[in-house]
């Protein structure tokens, strides 16, 4: 009990800090990865649910993260950057995720996991395939650009002073990059308590069944087919959500930001360093994995001007070999937390 | 005599050319229970595959009160009432035992499908499963990982997994499977006690003699797939065909 304490503590500072991070860290950059973070948070916590809960392998999540992301873009690209619009490209984006998640499902929920699994990455191919040759539509491989709505506008006072310039509180403008932020982070805080509250009810003790003994789980009255179409969709309209509100937040959506099979690799390696099957793992994982992936190479450069005066150490820390260090990282990781961080916390090394 | 409420017609499996079980036609009825024996190999856990639903057969039908299982998922069959324990221990490792019970008595109860009120607040769900588990002895082990338990105690958390269905068909496949002697009659009496229920239908794979004796009402032999004796125990027993079928497979009956 105390050792799953141990990991909620963790996830929920990782969550207080995304909170104040506006005011913690005010960089550009800084408040750029934290809304990435936030954003994989429930990425990956909705990629658990399939591969941790159920049980389910599917290399189609960035797919589903793109509908959402696309349908944005293309609803303020070709539309225009009000709300009515964002709310149409949101709701055709997560609507296009369910039905291609319930014709997967439901085609191929009942062969063999391997086949499943390559169905999706199939999927996942021609849904990238799609992105960039339907570039009337999606901008091709150069992406799309686009305004948020108006009220995320970097010159958009949220709240005035006296004089009538934009507030300042903690050094902090009060203007529509804030409000861009909190929208991010709201959204997903919600999302992925959502994604909690679903894993501690009856179905979620359903979908560990499923993943622990799936024939058992039949005889004792489950379809489980029905279940693993119903997870899947769940994933899959979760994903497209997170996709929709980082479109937002980015302005810019492209395949390198949303469809690339890098991203499906980067929640991967977070849902597996986080801990499969913990759902706070995900916030663990994702957090890692993206502070790594932006702060690493500068570190390394500190690294690498410190150690100027040894032979081969500078050469070792140059910041071009920021993925073979990652590399390294993730393998000690692996190593000694079998289970990822939060399952070997709650686990123990053992098991 | 009371309706059957199981019945199996003609039915036949054949897997390439071996037919396992061949034309097997059989009435059960509520209150009775049913000892299934038979050599290894007759086709006695195949007979119950067909029943709850782990596999289609090639012909023949499966009734339950006239409703017709043949082609339903295992899944539909359980929540019409069909129950099975199974032979080899075939629980929720990494589920605690009270996780276990609490997934049967929530597909009985139809509640599977809830998917934003946390298990917590679903106090009834969790009561239910813990009376099964005081039923069964387990109670004290409800924290514990399934796969921690020692073999007895898995045995008993399978019998209690099948209770907490409640089905009108309970199906039985070795129960006492590996049991240490001192463990076989706790769940010999929980058996026992579903049969003085008078309203359940007990079907029971057994080897072992003593149980039979202790708890058949009938007794009916499979021999390479076919249904070759049917009744009362001791007249079962005693017949010349079940002794000979046994004599040709080094005496199992002894």
């Amino acid at each position: 009990m105390n050792r799953t304490f141990a990991v909620k503590a963790i996830a929920l500072t990782i969550w207080g800090l995304l909170l104040f991070s506006p005011f913690l860290f005010q960089e550009v950059r800084q408040v750029e990865v934290a809304a990435r973070i936030a954003v994989f948070i429930v990425l990956v916590a909705s990629y658990d649910l399939l591969i941790g809960y159920t049980g389910i392998v599917s290399f189609a999540h960035t797919m589903f993260f793109g509908f959402g992301a696309y349908g944005v873009a293309i609803a303020m690209k070709q539309g225009d950057n009000t709300w009515g619009f964002w709310i149409l490209g949101t709701l055709a984006g997560v609507l296009v995720a369910a039905v291609v998640a319930v014709l997967i499902g439901l085609l191929s929920l009942r062969v063999k996991a391997i086949f499943f699994a390559m169905i999706t990455l199939a999927a996942a191919s021609v849904a990238l395939v799609l992105a960039s040759q339907l570039s009337g539509l999606t901008g091709g491989e150069d992406g799309i650009t686009y305004r948020s709505p108006d009220v995320f506008k970097s010159a958009n006072k949220l709240l005035t002073d006296e004089e009538g310039k934009v507030l300042r509180i903690a050094g902090v403008r009060m203007n529509g990059k804030i409000a861009a932020y909190y929208f991010v982070f709201f959204t997903c805080a919600l999302m992925f308590w959502m994604m909690l509250r679903i894993v501690g009810s009856p179905l979620g003790t359903v979908l560990k069944a499923i993943r622990e003994n799936e024939a058992r789980t039949e005889g004792i009255g489950y379809r489980v087919v029905a279940y693993r179409t119903a997870v899947f969709v769940i994933a899959a309209t979760t994903a497209a959500l997170a996709g929709a509100v980082y479109a937002t937040w980015l302005k810019y959506t492209g395949p390198d930001t949303t469809l690339s099979f890098a991203i499906m690799i980067d929640i991967l390696l977070m849902v597996v360093i986080g801990g499969m099957g913990t759902m706070w793992g995900a916030a663990i994982g994702a957090t890692l994995m993206v502070l790594a992936q932006y702060y690493l190479r500068d570190l390394m450069e500190v690294a690498a001007a410190a150690t100027e005066a040894i032979p081969l150490l500078p050469v070792l820390l140059s910041p071009d070999r920021w993925l073979l260090w990652l590399g390294i990282i993730f393998i000690l990781l692996v190593y000694f937390f079998p289970a990822g961080i939060a399952g070997t916390i709650i686990r123990g090394r053992k098991s | 005599m009371t309706h059957p409420s199981l019945s199996t017609r003609d039915l036949t499996i054949r897997f390439g050319g071996h037919t396992a079980v061949n034309a097997v036609t059989c009435d059960f009825r509520p209150g009775e229970l049913t000892v299934i024996v038979g050599p290894n190999g007759a086709g006695k856990t195949t007979y119950f595959n067909m029943i709850s639903g782990q596999l289609t057969p090639s012909t023949g039908t499966v009734e339950k009160d006239g409703i017709d299982l043949t082609r339903m998922p295992a899944s539909q069959r359980a929540r019409h009432g069909v129950g099975r324990a199974f032979q080899l221990t075939n629980l929720f490792p990494k589920l605690s035992v009270l996780e276990n019970i609490r997934l049967a008595v929530q597909a009985q109860a139809g509640e599977g499908r809830r998917f934003f009120t946390p298990v917590a607040k679903l106090t009834e769900l969790t009561a239910r499963a813990e009376r099964y588990l005081e039923a069964t002895k387990l109670a004290d082990k409800a924290e514990l990982p399934a796969a921690a338990l020692p073999h007895g105690d898995q045995r008993k958390l399978e019998v209690a997994l099948l209770m907490a269905m409640e089905p009108d068909i309970y199906m039985f496949d070795e129960p006492t499977a590996g049991m240490s002697l001192d463990h076989a009659p706790d769940v010999l009496d929980l058996i026992a006690e579903i049969k003085h229920d008078h309203t359940k239908t007990v079907l029971l794979v057994e080897h072992k003699m003593d149980v039979v004796r202790q708890l058949a009402d009938r007794i009916i032999v499979l021999h390479n797939g076919e249904l070759i004796a049917d009744g009362d125990p001791g007249e079962v027993m005693s017949s010349q065909v079940v002794k000979d079928v046994y004599l040709g497979n080094a005496g199992e009956l002894a």
